[in-house]
């Protein structure tokens, strides 16, 4: 019956007050859908860089000719040869497989459409080593490899560009001045750590590569998967040692190729990673408490400027729980209303602001009822206090306060 | 909790009874004695006016009579109950069913129709919805604002605004009826209408009414007038005897 008393008054209140009430719930909304909105984006630009790590695959050693260059450097090193790829699978422990790549840039025709890209000669070693699967379609078998056979497979990029929606296995892809067959479409990536589109390709075999498209034996790009339990870094000693012998450099010779971790890349982006996750929260955490102020702000003032309300209620017979039960039913409920709407506000703005930046939509359920309880209690608590220090006043001095 | 019980005290006590009552603000050097020893006695059925001048602690008198504010010292019985012995909630509730105020400056709430205005005492003793609409709808008829339920008080005149107050006061029957300044804030043709307003309540109705004010003409209804000077009773032996 209190209870229902003190709902009635605080209603009544709450619906007398459009404008109070309003700017109330704006301030509550607002602290709780900045806070839903930065987690939220973070939540997902941080899962974005994760999941391009991923797609690098892990483990993988990568191995150019030449020592990295700055720009303007060209390398005189010598490319590597399939014997060293055999002689890497032969004599390396812990290796699960070497993929020999070399790749040249192209114009990829089918029908009247065209679309400069990348074509790489591969051995089916290279969806290993990349963790790379097919949308559709098959790798290539052996006699297309020996044989260095007309056939290709389509990154997603390519097969998006040129055919759109249509399938396009069995059709026929021109590289340049060579007709292939496209056997198969590789599942998309999506854009790597530093922005490429790794999904912009066309790999054909190796061989097809090195006779019909490039006209030499070179290759370039040696990328190794290693066992997941094993020693990186011994393999990585392994191998240096083995390249050096097979490329006959004496001692005092530098190495003329340049072996690169993925597992160091990926460990100084976890810690980016990290670095942005604790940066994010620590950007949460302010806006909470931003909003908390602006909530407390208008709690306090809304309720000290009410001070003779209280006054008069206490003077016609409330008593004092009746006069803070009341106060509390108005926080409470536009507490409410406020958090409620934060999270409707903070879910369409994360919506459309993750589509406009390109980035994950990921809604925390933990950010979203830490904020809903940091601002209800920080409403409730300013709304609650001021009120019950002015009804504890003698009736008169509230009845007098202006 | 104290529940104050007025009809145990007997036809013999007196409604109102101030016994040596003092009331200071601030302490130390810095405290001023509002009143000082006041003794006073009002019997039901009375209409009492407080006069004085400013400071002289008529208010301040009034203010603790209607339970809004506490003595320092002294005793203060109402209907043989020691109101200094009660403690805020038992304050609440005397006012709650036996008080009812009306203010210099109205005091109504703001955005809040005359009708719910007047029901508000109804709402906190717990009274259902339709009768507290219709006592409040009586209570306005009786202080001639019928057709103005609706009104707001800014859509309301000073003089209107006052009897919205003074049917709020009503509502709940009171037994006495304090009136602090009641005409301050109004012209002199609404000064008497509230006045014969009061006078009528306190006759036909037998509310004791005590009423703050600084006009001997307003005081004039009154059918004894105490005059408060420097926090004490000037002419209240006076005034009893006439």
């Amino acid at each position: 019956m209190m209870l229902w008393n003190a709902l009635l008054l605080g209603l009544r209140e709450i619906r007398r007050n459009m404008l109070r009430s309003f700017l109330t719930v704006l301030g509550i909304v607002i602290g709780v859908a900045a806070v839903i909105v930065i987690v939220t984006l973070g939540t997902g630009a941080t899962l974005q860089v994760k999941d391009q790590i991923g797609s690098l695959g892990s483990n993988m050693l990568i191995v150019r000719p030449g020592q990295r260059m700055g720009p303007g450097m060209t390398s005189t090193a010598p490319a590597f040869t399939v014997n060293d790829a055999a002689a890497i699978t032969r004599e390396i422990p812990n290796i699960v497989a070497v993929a020999p790549t070399n790749s040249q840039s192209a114009t990829a025709i089918a029908g009247n459409a065209n679309w400069a890209t990348t074509v790489t000669g591969a051995d089916n070693a290279f969806f290993t080593v990349r963790a790379w699967s097919l949308a559709s379609g098959r790798v290539f078998n052996d006699a297309e490899l020996r044989a260095g056979r007309a056939v290709c497979i389509l990154g997603a990029s390519v097969k998006r560009q040129l055919f759109g929606a249509q399938d396009p296995l069995a059709g026929t892809l021109r590289l340049n001045k060579l007709a292939c067959e496209i056997i198969g479409v590789l599942v998309a990536k999506g854009q790597s750590t530093m922005g490429a589109d790794q999904d912009d390709l066309v790999i054909v075999p190796l061989r097809t590569l090195q006779r019909r498209i490039v006209g030499n034996q070179d290759i370039r790009l040696l990328q190794l998967s290693v066992r997941d339990a094993a020693d990186t870094d011994r393999v990585r000693t392994d191998l240096e040692r083995l390249l050096r012998e097979r490329r006959h450099l004496a001692k005092i010779e530098e190495n003329n190729f340049s072996i690169m971790d993925m597992k160091e890349i990926m460990a100084t982006m976890a810690g980016t990673t990290r670095t942005l996750t604790g940066l994010l929260g620590a950007v949460g955490a302010v806006s909470l408490l931003v909003g908390g102020i602006g909530i407390m702000n208008i709690m306090l003032v809304s309720v000290t400027e009410r001070t003779r309300e209280i006054g008069i209620r206490l003077a016609i017979g409330a008593l004092e729980h009746e006069v803070l039960l009341q106060f509390l039913v108005e926080a409470v409920v536009l507490s409410a209303l406020g958090g409620v709407l934060g999270i409707v506000v903070a879910v369409l703005g994360s919506l459309v602001l993750a589509h406009a930046l390109g980035v994950p939509f990921v809604l925390e359920p933990g950010i979203i009822v830490l904020a809903l309880l940091f601002s209800g209690v920080v409403g409730v608590v300013f709304g609650f206090y001021p009120a019950r220090k002015a009804a504890r006043l003698n009736p008169i001095d509230a009845l007098r306060h202006e | 909790m104290v529940h104050p019980n007025p009809d145990a005290g007997g036809a013999g006590s007196p409604l109102i009874e101030f016994r040596t009552l003092s009331k200071i603000y601030g302490t130390g050097t810095a405290a001023v004695a509002a009143l000082r020893g006041v003794d006073l006695t009002i019997d039901a059925g009375e209409f009492v006016a407080f006069m004085g001048p400013s400071g002289s602690g008529k208010s301040t008198a009034m203010n603790i009579l209607g339970c809004l504010d506490v003595p320092s010292a002294g005793s203060y019985r109402f209907s043989g109950t020691a109101v200094e012995t009660l403690d805020r909630d038992a304050r609440a509730t005397l006012r709650r069913h036996y008080l009812g105020f009306v203010f210099q400056g109205f005091n109504l709430l703001a955005r809040t129709s005359a009708l719910e205005n007047v029901e508000l005492p109804l709402l906190y003793r717990r009274v259902g919805p339709r009768e507290r609409h219709q006592r409040a709808a009586e209570a306005l008829a009786t202080v001639g604002l019928t057709g103005w339920e609706t009104h707001t008080p800014n859509e309301l005149s000073g003089g209107q605004q006052q009897r919205v107050a003074i049917a709020r006061a009503l509502v709940s029957l009171p037994t006495v009826l304090l009136a602090d300044e009641p005409t301050g804030n109004l012209d002199t043709v609404r000064s008497h209408d509230i006045m014969h307003l009061l006078r009528d309540l306190n006759q036909t109705r037998g509310i004791t009414v005590v009423m703050v004010t600084h006009e001997a003409e307003m005081a004039a209804y009154a059918s004894r007038i105490l005059s408060f000077r420097d926090g004490q009773l000037e002419s209240s032996a006076a005034a009893r005897g006439a």
